[in-house]
């Protein structure tokens, strides 16, 4: 087990590798010329040729990219002469922010994470408890319910069920505020009351896949042998669907969940601007409208490694709950 | 067979399914006994329902819509009238199971010994964790598998498929039910391996004086270790016998069919296999009269009774069978496919 443990992490440390540089290497090879997007449309050539030399788009892409790594471990400055200072992990200097990246990242992370947090546990209640429902009802109205909740949840866009949240909780009913965010350390209670509506509209939206996913797993996991045999000893049909039906079909959810919260993680970007939260998916977007590279780079790499790490801990966590594959 | 009191009766038992197609007929109206200390026979080809009806007697019908009706007597008490808190004690501890494939039969997530000790505990909770083990360990080693203190722990995964089918029989036997059930406990498994389950569930019986009903669509099993056999087609009984006279006087066209194609593998350096044409009919909407009909050796016209009137079963011989064909027809016929 330790050393599939071992194995596992190592591969996921190389990955990390090759998705860092295949990622810088994209945005390098876009057609812009990167130390013109650092400025408006009416800047200096002065200040271009100032900015290509401090983020050392002027040197080959293979020591850019090595200067990256290194001011990734070691901290970096920015141009040689009244330079700025990114202390490590530096993960570059945004021109147009004049701010170093990571503080911006440091910044929006953990709004996201409040997001993401909240909506998966939400989502993953109401997906597997609404999937183990149908499936344990099955062909009756439970069922039907988890079905028409699946479709709608599927069929609606997450922008669309944000907006008609804040249309129902906040503009005709004033239940809620318009959410503000506040960090959960300022003020937790405003902070809860911020993502309500966030967490409930990303869990709608993304339980419902678990709904199916749930339901289909456990009908299927029902007709398997050895929960027939379960039932031939005289199990209880409770400890049995516990036991041998939940623990068989939720299986294959963990894979998924994990995948999808990490997605979730590098920023769930339209609810954000939906709901305006200043979290990784705002700061891409403005990065996108900005056309500024540095913080692009950076966040783009953030959602990579956030994949690559649920990857491997879903793949441990397999090796925990399942015997078989443990042996590789 | 001194002892005639039926451990196990079956009387008049249906079982059908509602599905889109219709209504399917698995088991349509069938009567045997069991008789304890002896082994009892169910022989028939995939979909003559023989599975269905074990999972009946179980009651093991999980999450299913199924219509059971009839009487399954366990020692004069009838199983389908059986709440299903009391039919849960009869599961396990008086009637036990073994599954045609040992690999999906056991649970992947927990390991043999956990699984042997959870049959166990079932049915006597609250026994102290070391005589726990001590009764899994000695169920190990009366199976045959060796080093069984370490193979305890041990997964599914891990044993060959004979091991594993030692396991489930095991685990069958913790509680030494008066019943074993064993649903083809020798199709998935090796032929080098077939012989060995085989000899084992037989000592076993022995050991335990219990009654095992041996389900099985191979003619060469049969004849190993039962006395009583039934031979069912499309969900209903062909032939009723015991084992002696069936392989004398089959007085079916099917068990002949079944008998001339075992003993042409047998013999098969005279020449070809010999088989039964066609297949088994599908069990929604079965035709009127002998729902062997199409497939029989005897070409019977639309007009005779084969063709009009569902066959009961008659006495013929030594034998009971389920065809209108007289006692004269079927000598006939008997001497016709086995004087070659």
């Amino acid at each position: 087990m330790l050393i599939f443990i071992a194995r596992r992490l190592l591969f996921a440390l190389a990955l990390l590798f090759a998705v860092s540089a295949f990622t810088y290497v994209i945005f390098a090879a876009l057609p812009s010329d990167p130390a013109a997007l650092t400025c408006g449309k009416n800047c200096r050539p002065e200040v271009i040729a100032l900015n290509r030399e401090r983020l050392g788009y002027d040197k080959p892409i293979v020591v850019q990219y090595g200067q990256y790594l290194k001011g990734i471990v070691q901290g970096r400055t920015y141009g040689a002469s009244e330079g700025v200072h990114c202390p490590a992990p530096s993960l570059g200097y945004s021109f147009r922010k004049h701010q170093c990246v990571t503080d911006l990242i440091t910044r929006s992370l953990p709004v996201t994470t409040s997001v993401a947090l909240g909506a998966f546990v939400l989502w993953m209640l109401i997906g597997v408890g609404l999937g183990t429902m149908a499936a344990l009802k099955r062909g009756r109205w439970p069922d039907r319910l988890a079905t028409v909740f699946s479709v709608v949840g599927i069929s609606l866009p997450t922008f669309f069920v944000g907006l008609l949240a804040i249309m129902i909780f906040v503009i005709w009913t004033g239940f809620l505020p318009f959410p503000r965010y506040e960090g959960i350390t300022s003020n937790p209670a405003k902070w809860f009351m911020s993502l309500i509506l966030p967490w409930f509209t990303l869990a709608v939206v993304s339980a419902s896949s678990y709904v199916r996913l749930t339901r289909n797993g456990i009908l299927e996991v029902m007709n398997e042998e050895f929960v027939r045999l379960g039932l031939a000893k005289g199990l209880r049909r409770k400890t049995l669907i516990v036991k041998y039906v939940m623990r068989a079909a939720l299986l294959p959810i963990v894979t998924i969940a994990g995948l999808d919260f990490a997605a979730l993680l590098g920023g769930a970007v339209i609810t954000e601007s939906v709901f305006n939260l200043p979290g990784m998916g705002k700061l891409s977007i403005m990065a996108v409208n900005d056309s500024d590279l540095p913080i692009l780079v950076a966040t783009t790499l953030v959602a990579a490694v956030f994949i690559v790490i649920a990857n491997a801990f879903v793949d441990i966590l397999y090796g925990f709950l399942d015997p078989r594959v443990r042996s590789y | 067979m001194t002892n005639t009191t039926p451990l196990l009766s079956v009387r008049d038992l249906h079982v059908s399914f509602n599905t889109a197609d219709g209504v399917v007929k698995a088991v349509d109206g069938v009567s045997f006994d069991v008789v304890n200390g002896q082994t009892m026979g169910i022989v028939g080809e995939s979909g003559s329902g023989k599975s269905v009806m074990v999972s009946a007697i179980m009651r093991l019908n999980f999450g299913t819509d199924v219509i059971v009706s009839g009487q399954i007597l366990l020692n004069g008490i009838d199983l389908l009238a059986l709440p299903e808190s009391e039919m849960r004690q009869v599961r396990g501890s008086e009637i036990a199971m073994i599954f045609q494939d040992p690999l999906s039969a056991l649970n992947p997530f927990y390991t043999v010994g956990y699984q042997i000790a959870e049959a166990y505990l079932v049915h006597h909770p609250k026994t102290p964790k070391a005589q726990v083990e001590a009764i899994v360990l000695n169920a190990l080693d009366k199976v045959g598998i060796p080093d069984a203190r370490k193979r305890m722990k041990s997964y599914p995964h891990e044993f060959s498929g004979g091991m594993r089918q030692r396991i489930v029989i095991a685990m069958a036997l913790i509680n030494k039910p008066k019943l074993l059930i064993a649903d083809e406990p020798t199709t998935a498994l090796d032929v080098t391996v077939q012989a060995q389950i085989l000899e084992l569930i037989d000592a076993l019986r022995e050991e335990n004086n219990s009654a095992v009903m041996l389900i099985t669509h191979d003619l060469g099993v049969v004849a190993e270790t039962i006395q009583q056999v039934m031979v069912m087609y499309a969900g209903r009984t062909a032939e009723y016998a015991t084992v002696q006279d069936l392989f004398d006087t089959p007085s079916h066209p099917y068990t002949q069919g079944l008998l001339r194609a075992v003993r042409s593998f047998d013999q098969s350096t005279r020449g070809s296999l010999v088989s039964i044409s066609g297949t088994p009919p599908s069990l929604i909407n079965l035709p009127e009269g002998c729902a062997f009909r199409p497939r029989c050796s005897q070409e019977m016209g639309p007009q005779s009774a084969c063709a009009t009137q569902r066959p009961n079963l008659r006495t013929i011989g030594a034998n009971q069978s389920a065809c209108h064909l007289s006692a004269d027809e079927v000598s006939r016929v008997q001497r016709e496919a086995f004087s070659k």
